[in-house]
């Protein structure tokens, strides 16, 4: 951010420079929701399994936001969604990661975790999601692009559609009796990648021009 | 006002505008409040020492944490829907009055039966006993309620008579969860018939000296504290003597996942998650309620294994 000039005035700072702000600001206000929560004690009986549910929930559906930037931006012409992008990404992986040590804590350390992976399917494809999340995660900063060519960072950050349903697919095994949430989420999913398969069969030319 | 100034103030107001809006969605969409903690109708419940533990020294569930954090999927799927939809069946039990269970199957004296009918046949008995939830999680709670084999035997059974078949209340325009098929309504829960008439099986009329709370399945439920707490049906309007094993509503669901003995056994897994070990809810520990072994039988092995010499647990899990 150094290479940044300071903005003279709110105005010198490009349009809507309050946004990347305004996203952190929100999407780590849960955190703070929680946090009062426990304090308050109305995390009910069983605090852990509270907080691992909402973490995860956080991590799919900011997931799910981020995948639906770039078909908002193109449906509407609004060059916003594709700013914030990035932010939502990031607050899906530091979800994703705090879902992962609550299980750790509920579990007791690493020690089971062998066997989880191994044996659980459920465990396996979670697990999987968060760590196909990862490369793009390290690789969210401006230099990246640049360091990697932007046709290799475009191939890397696509692992996010397979993380994503991956993500679906731990949500729906993890819901016992009423699926209509998880299924609720995969849909959305669906629609989305589904927007982007038929793009790239159909849509021609422009995505490549669209797609910077 | 100058521009600078005012610019100042929009920008402020729509970050703080776009920050609580997308905040509150994610917090929206993903928080899942408890309910109200319930005040025992009676105070009662308060009044219980706070320091009651069952004999293998854990601390009982305090009423308020045993009341808000239910299964019961007729009153909705969230663990503190049933708590806050309790209403509903309460006044479903109310409009019923008086609530009646049916004897039927390979029974002597079949016939349906006022529940003050049932409750004059056997003195009830106040039984402190583990609950274990397939979940991995479990409470200690002070249940009242009538030995269940007193009952089998003042109504009789057959030679036929193998199996003992649970229904719980079918009232789909009460009970919203019930307007959904996602589990095949009514829920049927069963026992062997040995398993039936053992001394510890229960069916309960109260909870931590109160009449049993609708989100614990009032007026009447089962409790076999050796099962996984789904076997332990609730509200329950029929008890029928079967020859055949019955198809209850779980492992018609989820065969793969729950069996119809449903005995605690820390060696067999569920599917998706270990039986090792299981995380006791009595409200103390903060966040990290403490995580204890699972006991064989969920520690009442002296008591039942001898139900199932010879059995492989593994397959009848």
């Amino acid at each position: 951010m150094s290479a940044v000039t300071p903005p003279r005035s709110a105005t010198g700072s490009g349009p809507l420079p309050w946004l990347k702000p305004a996203v952190w600001l929100g999407g780590l206000s849960p955190l703070a929701v929680m946090a009062l929560d426990a304090w308050a004690g109305a995390l009910g009986a069983h605090p852990l399994e509270r907080l691992l549910l909402q973490t995860g929930l956080l991590a799919l559906l900011t997931l799910i936001l981020s995948l639906l930037c770039t078909p908002l931006r193109q449906w509407t012409g609004w060059t916003w969604p594709a700013r914030i992008r990035r932010e939502l990404g990031l607050l899906a992986f530091g979800y994703a990661c705090a879902h992962l040590l609550l299980y750790l804590l509920d579990q007791g350390g690493l020690g089971g975790l062998p066997a989880d992976i191994a044996e659980r399917p459920f465990i396996t494809v979670g697990l999987l999601a968060l760590a196909l999340l990862l490369p793009a995660a390290l690789t969210s900063g401006k230099g990246s692009v640049r360091r990697l060519g932007f046709a290799r960072w475009q191939r890397l950050h696509r692992l996010v559609y397979p993380a994503a349903a991956l993500g679906a697919l731990h949500f729906y095994w993890g819901v016992k009796g009423d699926k209509a949430e998880p299924l609720l989420y995969a849909g959305a999913l669906a629609v989305l990648l589904g927007w982007r398969v038929w793009r790239s069969r159909f849509g021609g030319r422009r995505v490549k021009r669209d797609s910077k | 006002m100058s521009s600078t100034r005012r610019e100042f103030l929009k920008y402020g107001a729509q970050f703080i505008g776009t920050a609580a809006a997308f905040g509150g969605g994610l917090t929206l969409l993903t928080r899942r409040a408890a309910p109200a903690q319930e005040l025992s109708a009676s105070g009662l419940a308060a009044e219980v020492p706070p320091h009651q533990t069952d004999e293998l020294g854990g601390l009982v569930t305090p009423f308020a944490l045993a009341t808000s954090y239910n299964n019961f999927y007729e009153l909705g799927w969230g663990k503190g829907d049933p708590a806050r939809q309790a209403e509903l069946l309460r006044r479903y039990i109310a409009a019923q009055e008086p609530w009646t269970v049916t004897f039927g199957g390979e029974v002597e004296r079949p016939g349906t039966y006022d529940l003050a009918a049932l409750l004059g046949w056997t003195d009830e008995q106040e039984r402190t006993y583990r609950l274990r939830c397939v979940e991995a999680w479990s409470m200690v709670l002070p249940w009242r309620g009538l030995p269940l084999g007193e009952l089998l035997r003042r109504v009789g059974y057959t030679s036929q008579a193998r199996y003992v078949q649970f229904t719980s209340v079918f009232a789909p325009d009460a009970l919203p969860g019930q307007r959904s098929s996602t589990l095949d309504w009514p829920y049927v829960e069963g026992l062997r018939l040995d398993e039936a008439l053992h001394p510890l099986t229960l069916l309960a009329t109260g909870l931590h000296g109160e009449a049993l709370p609708a989100q614990n399945g009032a007026p009447l439920r089962l409790v076999v504290p050796w099962k996984y707490g789904f076997k332990s049906a609730k509200s329950v309007t029929h008890i029928t003597l079967t020859r055949e094993q019955p198809a209850t509503t779980w492992s018609v669901a989820a065969p793969r996942e729950y069996g119809f003995y449903a005995n605690v056994n820390p060696q067999v897994d569920h599917p998706r998650w270990s039986q090792a070990s299981e995380r006791r809810l009595d409200g103390t520990g903060g966040l990290l309620a403490e995580r204890r072994e699972t006991l064989m039988f969920n520690g009442y092995a002296d008591e039942v294994s001898g139900l199932y010499t010879g059995q492989d647990l593994r397959r009848d899990f």
